[in-house]
């Protein structure tokens, strides 16, 4: 039951890919459809049978009774959101993946206006060091996308994360800490992956102008849905 | 140092430790004792040699306090900051050893000789303000000490040619019962296990289930339960972790009881092994408690010696331990991050289900229980349950330790059943004038004397042990702040609201101690707190609120006299941003200031 609504789930599938596969929307950042659950955004967390947690990492089990669409939880959402925004430095009228972005269009959803917390102005230079690709650390929300698809699809390990609390980063596989010293190349799943602007294809600049751009068409919980894994012959 | 050069240090290490993955944190650890830090070389000649990625083996590196990537001097100082170590002068004396050795804190002084850090409460509360010296830790420090650690530093003398007494840690047993005055032979606790399994392996967990026992660490689930799920989970091999890292701020009884019993902390891993199926031990011991690790180990061979280890481990099964010693990190307590710690990793907690029982150490069913409680299952082998369950109340059955600090006396550890008062408590730790107590660390609740008659126990007030008594004159909001600040520094941030949500309450806290707080941002503690308990991955994000919420609740004054009276304060002065420019141009008239003057 979500929201007052029976969902029907396979053994195996968490909360929020059971929601998504029947066509319900529960916000979510780091998780994506083709890598394991991570549960560290923490947007997708609701009410499971009276405990908030993440839905993503959290099994589907008959007879749960999970709310997601409460004030409360928009709250929660809406703070989460902000948090990421005041921890990074994110400008997204100069962001190249403005429109394109999950962390611009999931504030754009839960009608995120300001940080609403003191901005931390983190000092993170960017790395420009690779032929075809570009890193700026000031945009990147530690989801572990990267980190994930480089391990488990390219099969390159370039990334990981270092430090511990909010000194947390992204680094890259060699001894310089250069991505254009890694086996980096812009074909691998690890930038496709990126939900937000961090890491970004060089000579690339506003071929789709803003306005026309994926979240510019439809909002984020529209999108999600679409790109959805259903099992065959099952329909939304 | 080169590639060539690092050999003769890398090779014994990974030789001891094997040339597995699973155990970079410890040859890590190794490493940097021998060389004092772990150079870019040394990762790299690491990550080699285990297989690992490079930014895998810095990754996990630059997670543990302890570990080094800079050079941080032939003499490593760590001083304890924990809550009681400032109550004792700590910051003072840190101020004196740095003019003594004409260092700056936090940087390594430039001759490569010294450096002087601060770091998490180092659980030497009752014998405080204490100190790290390349990880060896020295009690009790006051001026005559701290002069002394100067001058030996400054004579650089080695370490082991230091007075032995600057050492010397006394387990200071204020109270003992049933478990501190135990009076068991080595192996006497396995055999009566052997005895009560009899045929069936049930026997010790159907005698643990009766008992009543529930886990010490603070979290009281269920020993017995604990362990049947274990021994009925699929699995080719088990094993049984004890975790001795002791990390809340404010509690030591569980160092006293590796310093005392370590005899019957390894009998009860062992009846725990042969109660579920496991012939595999590890002892995850907190970095801070490193000084203990040779008397560990030598307990350990010398009851292999006697055969209560090793093949036929008491007369059963075989069992045998490893210890494995952490780095500097508070969340490796919490289960699932020590489970990563000891295979090797960042001590990220593990997302749950599955449970370290189903899926643990390797992904393979494993027990991880607190040293106390392994001590307990001993003394239930021997005496039974009926015996435990005289001691304490109906759902907190027996004794528990309590590490007793701050303002009294007689500071140390107690054991009392379950079911004391805190007064009876503070009365026997010669508390005169206690106005506060905060009872389980940060991360459990802060009392005031209105409700000094509530009951330590798992219906009223669970603890894990830590018992820190604050008297007139405290400001509990600077306690408060303080621990703020701790959860801020030890969170592993993994999630959004732990690494963002505890760095923000500790500005928030930061703002109102410098003046410049208003009811926003008391309503923004309100906000930080929830999104904190309701959206954090794991405990620590669930309780590092539990300061704030509890001063501002019982202490509210200490709040709000720091306040400004307006509903927003900026935290910025633009008044006192143009001092600089007032000096410059030599001016202080009415005009050259803004605000009311202007």
């Amino acid at each position: 039951m979500l929201d007052g609504a029976p969902v029907p789930f396979e053994p195996g599938q968490t909360v929020l890919q059971a929601a998504l596969a029947a066509d319900r929307y529960i916000p979510h950042l780091c998780y994506h459809p083709e890598f394991r659950p991570h549960g560290s955004c923490k947007l997708c967390t609701a009410s499971v049978g009276g405990r908030l947690v993440a839905t993503c990492t959290t099994p589907a089990e008959a007879g749960l009774v999970v709310d997601s669409e409460t004030p409360q939880l928009r709250d929660v959402r809406r703070t989460l959101v902000q948090m990421l925004f005041a921890e990074g430095n994110h400008f997204c009228p100069s962001c190249e993946k403005s429109g394109n972005c999950q962390l611009q269009a999931q504030g754009s959803d839960l009608g995120v206006t300001t940080a609403g917390f003191r901005h931390l102005y983190p000092d993170r230079p960017i790395d420009a060091s690779h032929p075809d690709a570009w890193i700026d650390f000031n945009r990147c929300v530690l989801c572990e996308l990267c980190v994930r698809a480089s391990d488990e699809v390219d099969g390159k390990h370039v990334f990981a994360l270092a430090g511990r609390g909010l000194t947390k980063h992204l680094i890259v596989n060699a001894p310089s800490n250069r991505l254009g010293d890694t086996t980096f190349a812009a074909s691998d799943e690890a930038m496709q992956v990126c939900p937000v602007g961090a890491i970004l294809p060089k000579r690339v600049g506003f071929a789709v102008p803003i306005g026309s751009r994926r979240y510019d068409q439809r909002p984020v919980s529209a999108q999600a849905l679409d790109d959805a894994p259903r099992p065959a012959g099952r329909s939304p | 140092m080169d590639a060539s050069s690092l050999s003769p240090v890398l090779d014994p290490i990974l030789a001891r430790w094997g040339r597995t993955p699973d155990r970079l944190l410890q040859v890590l650890r190794e490493a940097q004792d021998a060389t004092g830090w772990l150079s870019p070389e040394l990762l790299a000649a690491t990550a080699r040699s285990l297989g690992l990625p490079l930014a895998h083996v810095r990754g996990v590196a630059s997670f543990y306090s302890f570990l080094a990537l800079e050079p941080a001097g032939e003499y490593r100082v760590l001083l304890s900051d924990g809550v009681t170590d400032r109550m004792d002068g700590s910051l003072e004396l840190g101020e004196r050893l740095c003019r003594r050795l004409w260092a700056e804190p936090d940087h390594t002084a430039g001759d490569g000789l010294v450096s002087v850090r601060r770091t998490s409460c180092t659980g030497l509360c009752d014998q405080g303000p204490a100190a790290l010296v390349n990880g060896i830790a020295i009690p009790r420090l006051d001026g005559r000490v701290v002069d002394a650690i100067a001058d030996l530093i400054l004579a650089r003398r080695p370490l082991d040619t230091w007075p032995v007494d600057l050492f010397s840690i006394p387990t200071n047993v204020r109270r003992e019962d049933v478990l501190l005055r135990h009076g068991l032979s080595p192996g006497v606790a396995i055999a009566a296990a052997l005895a009560r399994n009899g045929a069936a392996p049930a026997g010790m967990i159907a005698e643990l289930r009766a008992s009543g026992l529930r886990g010490r660490g603070g979290a009281g689930y269920p020993t017995g339960n604990k362990w049947a799920s274990c021994e009925a989970a699929p699995g080719e091999s088990r094993y049984i972790v004890c975790n001795a890292d002791e990390g809340e701020p404010g509690t030591f009884k569980d160092r006293v009881l590796l310093a005392r019993e370590a005899d019957l902390v390894f009998e009860g891993m062992t009846l725990a092994g042969h109660a579920v199926g496991a012939t595999r031990g590890l002892l995850y011991l907190r970095g801070e408690y490193r000084y203990l690790l040779d008397s560990l180990e030598a307990t350990l061979a010398r009851r292999r010696a006697a055969g209560l280890l090793g093949a036929t481990a008491g007369g059963g099964p075989a069992f045998d331990v490893e210890i494995h010693v952490g780095a500097g990190a508070y969340i490796c307590g919490e289960e699932t991050a020590l489970l990563e710690s000891l295979e090797g990793k960042r001590g990220i907690p593990r997302n749950r289900p599955p449970y370290p029982v189903t899926h643990g150490y390797l992904g393979r069913p494993t027990v991880v229980d607190n040293v106390e409680t392994l001590c307990a299952a001993a003394l239930i082998a021997v005496h039974g349950a009926v015996a435990w369950r005289r001691l304490g109340t109906t759902q907190s059955s027996g004794t528990k330790l309590l590490s007793v600090a701050g303002d009294c006396t007689r500071r140390g550890v107690y054991e009392f059943p379950f079911g004391v008062t805190v007064r009876e408590v503070l009365e026997a730790a010669g508390a005169d004038d206690p106005i506060a107590v905060q009872v389980g660390g940060p991360s459990g609740t802060l009392i005031d004397c209105a409700e000094f008659e509530r009951h330590l126990s798992f219906e009223d007030l669970p603890t894990g042990g830590a018992f820190t008594v604050f008297g007139r004159g405290r400001d509990l909001f600077e306690v408060a702040r303080q621990h703020v600040h701790f959860f801020a520094h030890e969170s592993c941030g993994f999630c959004t609201p732990c690494r963002v949500g505890t760095s923000m309450l500790a500005s928030v806290m930061d703002k109102i101690h410098d003046g410049h707080g208003s009811r926003h941002e008391l309503a923004e503690l309100d906000r930080l707190t929830s999104v904190l308990g309701n959206g954090a991955h794991c405990g620590l994000g669930h309780t590092a609120m539990n300061p704030v919420r509890d001063t501002i609740t019982r202490f509210a004054p200490s709040y709000e006299r720091r306040l400004a009276s307006a509903d927003f304060a900026p935290a910025f002065d633009l008044d006192a941003a143009l001092a600089p420019a007032r000096r410059m141009t030599g001016r202080d008239d009415p005009a050259s200031h803004l605000g009311d003057a202007s």
